[in-house]
């Protein structure tokens, strides 16, 4: 099977200091890797690497595209990377207001990206994101309300469906449950959850809570001082962690 | 498969437990564990508490790893294997049904038996009936099966557990006291389903501290404290 995605030895370095460094893995389609690790561990610098919005220092970012294959992103041409992002990848940001315009409505959000792909038809456009905001559980009522009027779980999941619109096979995640209530959070576990299953979704989750990534990934990955220290199966690594540092992870979390 | 060929097999399998943060202390549990177990065969795991008898079977599912030797499970050396092909290893053909149900918050309890039905693509209804059968023969009331499993009573996610670990014919089963906290009518319908799965060519490895079930279900046993170091007759 080719992978969906092929991080070969991504390095980023502010100035002296390093960011991120040596990272490589594969993702294969369907597969769900969470990474973790505290501020600075250089997990969200690796995420924006990947996802385009930082230039590595060295290293090949290789995704399949459906057109020609395997390319390297990293060195692929501003508008073919741009295509990409608002069509077969997509980005989830930690403050929703980052990944919304908040000027716009709630059905606007998510029809922007239809038009970005070249949907043109009004009322399909409606249509279709009236559809995506009862996936996410939002009532149709407000499909003509701001983001502004919405509560933070609302405006997440609002950006969740306007990501998710168009269809991407890749979607990157920056601490997609974090600022968010716990009992808000279980609901956008679930719906996260029955999303990449229906979709059939590859994801990168980066996140500091160990709970969402036993509930959502598959795979972990480690990070500490912008290196991978360790790396497997999901439950593997929290039940059986190997380095002293995922150790030290593990028995930090609070049992309830 | 041929018919002696084993379905698990484990070749001098060691672990242990390094403890970075008290000093690196190295805690040796197994060495030295070998077993085989065939298709339509099961094997029960005995020893003392302590003993081993849980992280032997966690080895055997991938949840902890291997310092040395083989896991087999089918083609799979565990020991070895890469996270995806583990994966694909307990969505195909190693079920476990461990103690404790583990689920993501809200999602039915009907669907939390149908899921391992769904990850491979079983088509919707059927694998929705085929879970409301087993949550049928398992007396959870039908009346529960819309809500989430999180709520329920020890011995009803117990249940549920067992549903869904019996949702697929699995090739090869993993079983942690199963029949543990469950009243005589329920006790026998674990009994059942195991001697069901054993009937269509399951490999079962199991750990039973309930004495009758473990004779009536297990052809064999195993004591683990001949792979416990320092703890060998």
């Amino acid at each position: 099977m080719t992978p969906l995605l092929q991080v070969k030895g991504i390095e980023k370095r502010y100035g002296a200091r390093i960011g991120c460094m040596d990272v490589s893995f594969y993702l294969y389609p369907g597969e769900v890797m969470g990474i973790v690790g505290e501020s600075g561990s250089g997990k969200s610098t690796l995420l924006n690497c990947m996802a385009g919005h930082l230039e590595p220092d060295a290293g090949q970012v290789i995704f399949d595209t459906r057109a020609d294959g395997p390319v390297d992103t990293v060195t692929m041409s501003e508008p073919e990377r741009r295509m990409l992002s608002r069509t077969d990848w997509a980005f989830v940001h930690q403050h929703a207001r980052d990944g919304l315009r908040m000027s716009v409505s709630a059905g606007g959000n998510i029809g922007e990206r239809l038009m970005a792909v070249g949907d043109r038809h009004y009322g399909d456009i409606r249509h279709k994101a009236i559809d995506w905001l009862g996936r996410v559980e939002i009532d149709e009522a407000r499909v003509d309300d701001r983001p502004t009027a919405f509560s933070g779980g609302m405006q997440q999941r609002l950006q969740i469906a306007r990501n998710l619109v168009t269809g991407p096979r890749l979607v990157f995640m920056d601490e997609p449950t974090g600022g968010l209530d716990v009992s808000v959070q279980a609901r956008l576990l679930d719906l996260l959850r029955g999303l990449v299953r229906e979709m059939g979704l590859s994801a990168i989750i980066v996140t500091h809570d160990l709970a969402v990534v036993r509930l959502l990934a598959d795979r972990l990955m480690v990070m500490k001082g912008g290196h991978v220290v360790e790396a497997g199966l999901t439950d593997q690594v929290l039940d059986d962690p190997q380095h002293a540092y995922t150790q030290l992870l593990v028995s930090s979390v609070l049992q309830v | 498969m041929e018919k002696d060929e084993a379905m698990i097999e484990l070749i001098n399998v060691s672990k242990s437990f390094t403890l970075h943060n008290q000093g690196s202390a190295v805690i040796p549990v197994m060495k030295g564990a070998s077993l085989r177990v065939k298709p339509g065969e099961c094997v029960a795991l005995t020893g003392a508490s302590g003993a081993g008898k849980s992280t032997l079977m966690r080895v055997i599912y991938g949840n902890y790893l291997a310092a040395s030797g083989q896991v087999l499970v089918g083609e799979l050396d565990v020991a070895r294997a890469e996270p995806r092909e583990i994966l694909t290893l307990r969505r195909e053909t190693l079920g476990y049904v461990s103690q404790f149900l583990r689920v993501v918050p809200r999602v039915p309890t009907l669907e939390v038996v149908a899921e391992p039905l769904l990850a491979v693509g079983a088509d919707k209804q059927a694998a929705l009936a085929k879970a409301s059968g087993l949550l049928r023969r398992l007396n959870i009331p039908e009346r529960l099966w819309t809500l989430s499993p999180t709520t329920f009573s020890g011995g009803e996610q117990q249940r549920v557990n067992i549903a869904r670990g019996f949702a697929r014919d699995y090739p090869a089963i993993l079983l942690d006291e199963p029949t543990a906290s469950l009243d005589a009518r329920n006790r026998e319908t674990v009994l059942s389903l195991i001697e069901e799965a054993k009937g269509r060519g399951a490999a079962i490895v199991g750990i039973f501290h309930d004495v009758e079930a473990r004779e009536r279900v297990c052809d064999r046993e195993i004591n683990v404290s001949e792979f416990t170091p320092g703890m060998a007759a």
